[in-house]
């Protein structure tokens, strides 16, 4: 029974992890004709999981495995999230790597074994359960980049993943032993009640935190930590792109979260400092850079900079409502991530990739439907209301004004001005010019009423915004207060 | 609410659902099917907005018609609307050139019909509901999805360099936004917790806050108006927008503006307002002075109409900066007179434009001897334009200039000059398009108006004679509001 308790939060983890061990071996004698059926076997543990999260739902906080591992509100909204947003990407990428023939049995189980990282991470209440989280989700993804072998660009990617990532981990765990070194315990609740208490070498939590936080910023893509982001969102397959840019930035939300929030609270003079220079840093180099970009993925890359820079800000305010507002942030962000990588993977077809801006030329007047969704995606990635993008900086803002920073509302607005003439220029490409191809659009039912849901959730989240934010407020709530 | 039903929300909502219909009518083979359900749905959308003027009681300055229910609970935001005496007006309007709009588009628009027509009614449903919001973020919300309508109208159906003026006037608009957004928060968080505009009225605000508050505002709201220095993207949109776009454009969304400072900065920063009163006025007169000077050079006739709206905007914003009721009175019933004149003004270019394919003065001379009817309805509106007495434009004007001597004779003298000047360049266009010899083939040719827009002007003829003549109507309807908003505005709200 006791052994129950202790395993009962970690359940969906634990059945993922003999799921993706099953789906590993079955996959062998499952011949390339009939991977579908691997691929519904995924499917199905990702509902299984879903359910599964949803049922050892427990009011409250619960812990498991000696503190290593936490089950509040946070963990299940975020994990039921991260489902949603890698079966979309399965979905999306189906058509395109089976063209391309990547739709093999090692690209689901790595899914799987990120997703697995993911999970980890974002219930992780320990230094070393978060790391070994995070060392899982990277290692999947470093692999997953080079798995077009044949590619000198995504090989060239997975390289620079690889040695940035080892160098971001090293920083963290140096970062981590320095804590340990100072407050004795790896334990987050732990370490934050011991630098509570005083008595704690101040320099030594300092330095320790300065490495965490750049290992950190490393991980989410902040400048002056970024140098990856691009090359890795080139060169790797849309498919591997779509799943790097989206739920491992929920991951990368939870970690944040933990570490700074749970972790250093105490600290909170310390990291918001260094967190305002991050966010202003990213959203200037991000949405700068972005303009000068001809290759869509890189532009959404620097886009991507840019809006870490704008969750981080609801961070720095170093409250409840601004660690609400960076979560409904980050979530709304994996929406229209999804979105404008699907749309780059409808337009692609065998031999060719839609990652150009030229491609979208005319796009309005090759098919009507998808301009319309993507001119969606593009004002909800500027903040245009009435899409959801715009509530999104809307409560971030808020927190921020709250905070009592108001110049740097000020600063965050015009760069989203600025960052408004990039998307701008996607929506001009598809309404306002010729088509440079006639080649009719090929794409699976599917995708489309897929991409058809993603993108008016857009919008309809967008006009009924309330009952999300109130979701992501609450669980922050409860999660972060109750330790 | 009339009959217990919702007018505002019916008002807004009944274009936009017919503006989705539209969408929904496909590509341009069903194209006469969008026309006739684009017209349906505008006439419709007319047709509902008379009740707000029939039903409303005149002698309160309170809001009416009013619709709330909880939007956003988390920031304590609402679906708030209602009108005042001032606001309903914006709205019979915005309605009232919707139909006509489309008509005007009717058969010009020949790619992509459905989404043109759609594209008016959503943004039709979209500017009521600006004039109508009564919550900040709903304002908000109504105020920037605007934008997107408007830069695919100039975008898609625009002339030689649309893209250019599209991303413009996109760009300009949107950073003004962005600055006001940020004040609207900061109001929120000092107002204790609410996004209510008429409890912003009530906020306490140290004098520095209101002066950053009023700046934050005024980037949002002079660039709608376009005040000058920060007009300069008006020109382009208009020169390059369709002819509905351009008419949408003078008659409506520069009246948003306006409606901004009357609504946000006056009341809200009523100190800062008298503080920078100054700047205003000194803005408004260039406005008028420099840039009529400025219309008297132009070419182009779409460009010459553009700088005279920003010279009688001019006016509009002198008159509310004056702090007085002929001023404030002046300038609403100039606003309303404008929206007719100009958009009867671009109407006529754009009857020229069709035939003749060109803007330009100088291809044109002679017009009256192939298109009589036309070169009497033109002549009707440039008066208009010029203020002559008996128009709808000489009341507005007559007004605030009565109004700016009671502040300063010289603020009224320098205003006065637009007598001249908005004559001169009106009248001289006029001279060089419609009389003289003809002066080429293409003209020689031309034909004169069609039943439809023998209609259009009919109906736009009859309101600037019927304003100017007796304004009683539009003026009555507002007084309260306007005497309510001095009393306010008058009172400091210095903690």
């Amino acid at each position: 029974m006791d052994l129950m308790t202790n395993f009962m939060p970690a359940s969906a983890e634990i059945f993922l992890l003999v799921m993706a061990c099953v789906i590993l071996i079955a996959d062998l004698v499952i011949k390339q004709q009939a991977r579908m059926v691997t691929f519904m076997l995924v499917l199905l543990t990702l509902m299984g999981c879903a359910l599964i999260t949803v049922g050892t739902h427990t009011e409250g906080v619960a812990y498991a495995f000696n503190n290593m591992f936490v089950d509040d509100l946070m963990s299940d909204m975020l994990k039921l999230l991260t489902y949603l947003s890698v079966a979309m990407m399965l979905l999306y990428s189906r058509q395109y790597l089976t063209v391309r023939g990547l739709f093999s049995g090692e690209f689901m189980a790595l899914v799987m074994f990120a997703l697995l990282g993911m999970m980890v991470m974002i219930s992780a209440s320990h230094f070393l359960t978060l790391y070994l989280g995070l060392e899982l989700l990277s290692l999947s993804l470093y692999a997953m980049v080079a798995l077009q072998r044949d590619s000198a660009i995504a090989t060239e990617a997975a390289m620079k993943y690889f040695i940035l990532g080892a160098l971001a981990s090293g920083l963290l765990l140096y970062g981590m032993s320095m804590l340990y070194g100072a407050t004795g315990s790896l334990e987050l609740s732990a370490i934050s009640n011991a630098i509570e208490s005083g008595g704690s070498n101040q320099t030594l939590l300092v330095f320790g935190l300065v490495f965490i936080v750049s290992g950190l910023a490393f991980k989410l893509g902040a400048v002056p930590f970024h140098m990856w982001v691009p090359d890795v969102y080139h060169g790797a397959p849309t498919a591997m792109t779509m799943l790097i840019g989206t739920a491992p930035k929920l991951a990368a939300f939870a970690f944040a979260s933990r570490i700074l929030v749970e972790g250093m609270q105490p600290l909170v003079e310390h990291w918001s400092g260094m967190l305002i220079i991050l966010a202003i840093a990213s959203m200037a180099i991000g949405n700068i850079t972005a303009i000068a970009q001809t290759n869509l993925k890189r532009m959404f890359a620097y886009s991507t900079i840019a809006h870490m820079g704008f969750m981080l800000l609801g961070f720095l305010s170093g409250s409840i409502e601004g660690y609400g507002s960076a979560m409904f942030y980050a979530v709304i962000y994996v929406l229209m991530s999804l979105g404008a990588f699907g749309m780059i993977m409808l337009l692609s077809r065998e031999g060719f990739e839609a990652d150009n801006l030229d491609d979208f030329k005319g796009l309005s007047q090759r098919s009507p439907w998808l301009a319309f969704l993507m001119l969606l995606l593009m004002f909800s990635m500027a903040g245009v209301p009435p899409t959801v993008g715009f509530y999104a900086k809307f409560s971030v803002l808020n927190s921020v004004v709250q905070a009592g920073h108001i110049w740097l509302a000020i600063t965050a607005v015009i760069f989203s001005l600025i960052g408004a003439f990039y998307y701008l220029r996607i929506v001009k490409l598809m309404y306002f010019d010729a088509p440079e191809s006639r080649a009719p659009i090929i794409f699976g039912q599917d995708a489309v009423l897929l991409i058809s849901i993603n993108g008016l959730g857009v919008l309809f989240l967008g006009l009924l915004p309330g009952s999300l934010m109130s979701v992501c407020a609450v669980s922050i709530q409860q999660s972060l207060l109750l330790h | 609410m009339i009959f217990g039903l919702p007018v505002i929300s019916i008002a807004i909502w009944l274009p936009i659902i017919f503006g989705v219909l539209v969408l929904a009518t496909g590509d341009d083979r069903n194209a006469p099917l969008a026309r006739i359900l684009a017209l349906v749905g505008s006439l419709l959308g007319f047709m509902v907005t008379i009740p707000l003027y029939t039903g409303f009681i005149r002698d309160t300055s309170e809001m009416q018609f009013v619709e709330i229910y909880d939007w956003i609970t988390r920031y304590n935001i609402h679906y708030h609307l209602g009108v005042d005496g001032i606001s309903v007006l914006f709205i019979l309007l915005t309605a009232f050139f919707t139909p006509i709009v489309v008509l005007a588009g009717w058969k010009v628009i020949e790619k992509r019909v459905a989404q043109y027509m759609a594209s008016f009614l959503i943004m039709s449903g979209i500017m009521i509901g600006v004039f109508a919001a009564l919550d900040a973020v709903l304002f908000y919300v109504f105020w920037e999805a605007m934008l997107i309508p408007m830069f695919l109208i100039i975008g898609v159906w625009g002339g030689q360099n649309r893209v250019y003026a599209a991303v413009k006037f996109f760009l300009y608009t949107l950073l003004g936004s962005l600055l006001m957004l940020v004040a609207l928060i900061y109001l929120y968080n000092q107002s204790g917790g609410s996004f209510a505009i008429l409890d912003f009225h009530q906020v306490a605000i140290p004098l520095t806050a209101q002066i950053l508050i009023f700046i934050a505002f005024f980037f949002a709201f002079a660039v709608k108006v376009p005040m000058f220095p920060v007009h300069t993207w008006l020109p382009d949109a208009h020169v390059e927008a369709p002819t509905g776009g351009s008419v949408i454009l003078a008659a409506i969304m520069l009246k948003v503006g306006a409606y901004g400072f009357i609504r946000f900065s006056m009341p809200i920063t009523p100190d800062a307002s008298h503080e920078l009163a100054g700047v205003m006025i000194a803005l408004s007169l260039i406005a008028v002075v420099y840039i009529g000077l400025v219309a008297l050079t132009q070419t182009d006739m779409k460009k010459l109409v553009a700088y005279s709206s920003i010279s009688h905007m001019g006016f509009v914003t002198l008159g509310l900066f004056i702090f007085n009721a002929y001023g404030m009175e002046g300038a609403l019933l100039q606003m309303i007179s404008h929206g007719f004149v100009s958009g009867a003004l671009f109407l006529c270019i754009g009857v020229l434009y069709d035939r003749m394919h060109s803007r330009n003065i100088a291809d044109y001379g002679g017009v009256a001897n192939s298109m009589p009817v036309f070169a009497a309805f033109f002549m009707l509106f440039a008066m208009a334009n010029s203020g002559l007495p008996g128009t709808s434009g000489f009341v507005g004007e007559f007004m605030v200039i009565l109004g700016a001597v009671k502040a300063n004779f010289w603020y009224a003298f320098a205003a006065a000059t637009t007598l001249i000047f908005g004559a001169a360049y009106t009248l001289w266009m006029y001279k060089r398009v419609i009389f003289g010899a003809v002066v080429n083939e293409g003209v020689a040719s031309l034909s004169d108006l069609t039943l439809r827009e023998k209609v259009i002007f009919t109906i736009l003829a009859f309101t600037v004679l019927g304003m100017g003549l007796y304004p009683l109507p539009f003026s009555e309807i507002m007084h309260v509001s306007v005497n309510d908003l001095l009393v306010h505005v008058a009172r400091s709200k210095l903690p």
